[in-house]
């Protein structure tokens, strides 16, 4: 459903390109999401969504479409209340009981955050699991959540991963998830491992997993990653 | 009372049709409707414009309907409203003021109110401001608010002014006693070439006295707004300030905090914040499927709500 042809990315600015290329190892998996949700326009190639080229839509006729986007670090609002996110994620106006159900299924006692602003108050783990109820609203055929596992540390996997695969069989369409954790992995049906910019390795999970475990891909991927960080 | 004169009504009172209880409605300066009931009664003073509300003594979630309308150009009114809270009384004000002008000459209306709570007492003030009507003439609103609150008295005022004002220079003051809370809500939006100042000055004299300040803004266009809050603690006291404002186009918005601490015991806390809309609100609203346009209203209307 989703392609994407020689999508590059690169800094205009000379002087840029060395930053270029640490970007594309600390932030390229998340880069690329945003490409696909058309925050970043990228400098080179195409991107086709259910056969159509979607590379020139804006953001907000590729969310019409029926794309999604969790962002990594939600976003906060002074005013807007849970129930406005979720009101205007599903499209319309929830009552009350509607906007629960979503935030039920993200491990929140609906009835203390519904009526809540999206402000500081609101912990990194608790607005984290409230941008995951928004995607549910909109229930559309592709949603991408770049690093869902971020910031809900005492909430465990289990859950998170429940959402996933409750939500994978009701959308019956395409979820992207952004992840480096191997509980996350594991309910993969495929795996893309970027890498400096590149795909490295992609296939079925059960012949990436064991690869990237044993280390075969890890040998390229991981102390890259951890000598840049 | 003419289409525009209900229109405003609405707008400033929600008044749909005379309320039940207590109200006083005020129209070019002149009375054009009162009643007073048992527990609440509205008499106009003998040595100026405008009129006493006297509220008895332990009445219970009664309501009172206050509004001014200013519907002809060229009218420049000038009222002083006193309110007298009982003891233990607990009592909803809703004021406001509603300025039409069709003409060039720009109408005024400046409205004095002062409030006295005794002990026990509790008050929510609601206010709002409006201005309308295709006229050229300046509409302006320059309310001024003066509260004095006895032992334990609770005062909540809310105010909003959004669009349609062209110029208002607002003054409120507080004087608190013992175990007494001031909150204060105040909402703007402007517009144009429009201006407005607001002062507010509280001083906590009592023990145990607390007041919340929060004001939220948005300028857009031209338009130029100026926040002033002193907090003066005299006493073992909580006081809070906090400025949020919204600039669009060439919007101006100043925000002048000044917290005095005269007690050792005293808690005093100014916040201010002042910016664009963040992009990533927009981008926000954006992937779930608004246009940018319709982001940027919905923040500020969640903003200002």
């Amino acid at each position: 459903m989703l392609e994407l042809k020689n999508i590059s990315f690169e800094v205009e600015d000379e002087i840029e390109i060395l930053k270029d290329i640490n970007l594309k190892i600390d932030t390229g998996k998340s880069t690329l999401a945003r490409i696909i949700a058309g925050i970043v326009q990228p400098t080179g190639g195409q991107i086709f969504f259910d056969g159509q080229d979607i590379t020139g839509l804006d953001i907000t006729e590729r969310a019409k479409l029926g794309i999604s986007f969790a962002f990594q670090q939600p976003v906060r609002f002074k005013g807007l209340t849970v129930h406005d996110l979720i009101s205007l994620s599903a499209g319309r106006e929830l009552n009350q009981t509607e906007a629960c159900t979503y935030l039920s299924e993200v491990g929140l006692c609906a009835r203390d955050y519904i009526d809540r602003e999206l402000n500081n108050s609101l912990s990194g783990g608790e607005i984290k699991r409230i941008e995951i109820a928004s995607v549910l609203a909109r229930g559309t055929v592709l949603s991408i959540f770049d690093e869902p596992e971020a910031g809900i540390d005492l909430w465990s996997f289990k859950n998170l991963i429940d959402v996933f695969q409750k939500m994978y069989n009701k959308i019956n369409g395409t979820i992207i998830i952004i992840s480096h954790q191997e509980r996350i992995l594991k309910i993969a049906d495929e795996i893309i491992v970027l890498a400096g910019g590149n795909i490295i390795s992609h296939g079925q999970r059960d012949e990436i997993l064991p690869r990237l475990l044993s280390g075969t891909d890890k040998v390229n991927f991981c102390p890259y990653q951890k000598e840049e960080a | 009372m003419d289409a525009i004169a209900k229109e405003l009504l609405k707008e400033v009172a929600g008044m749909d049709a005379t309320p039940d209880g207590a109200y006083n409605i005020r129209e070019n300066s002149a009375c054009a409707g009162r009643n007073s009931t048992e527990q609440i009664q509205i008499v106009s003073k003998t040595d100026k414009s405008g009129i006493d509300i006297i509220v008895a003594p332990g009445v219970k979630k009664d309501k009172v309907y206050i509004p001014a309308l200013v519907t002809c150009s060229g009218v420049h009114d000038l009222v002083y409203n006193d309110f007298f809270i009982g003891e233990d009384a607990d009592v909803t004000i809703i004021a406001g003021c509603g300025v039409s002008t069709d003409g060039c000459d720009g109408s005024e209306h400046n409205g004095i109110h002062r409030f006295f709570l005794k002990p026990g007492a509790r008050v929510l003030y609601i206010e709002k401001h409006i201005g309308i009507g295709e006229g050229t003439g300046k509409r302006v609103i320059n309310p001024e608010t003066y509260m004095e609150l006895e032992d334990g008295a609770y005062m909540e005022m809310n105010t909003t002014q959004i669009k349609g004002v062209d110029s208002t220079d607002r003054v409120t003051k507080a004087v608190q006693g013992p175990n007494s809370t001031v909150v204060i809500k105040e909402k703007i939006m402007t517009h144009g070439e429009q201006f407005a100042k607001t002062t507010f000055e509280v001083e906590l004299n009592g023990d145990h006295s607390s007041c919340t300040l929060s004001s939220r803004s948005v300028a857009c266009d031209h338009s130029h707004q100026i926040f002033l809050s002193k907090l003066i603690g005299n006493a073992q006291c909580m006081g809070h300030s906090e400025c949020d404002a919204i600039i669009m186009d060439k919007g101006v918005v100043s925000s002048i905090p000044e917290i005095t601490a005269n007690n050792l015991e005293s808690q005093l806390i100014h916040e201010a914040a002042i910016g664009k809309i963040a992009g990533d609100q927009i981008i926000k609203l954006r992937t779930l499927g608004l246009t940018e346009a319709e982001a940027e209203a919905r923040i500020i209307d969640g903003f200002l709500k």
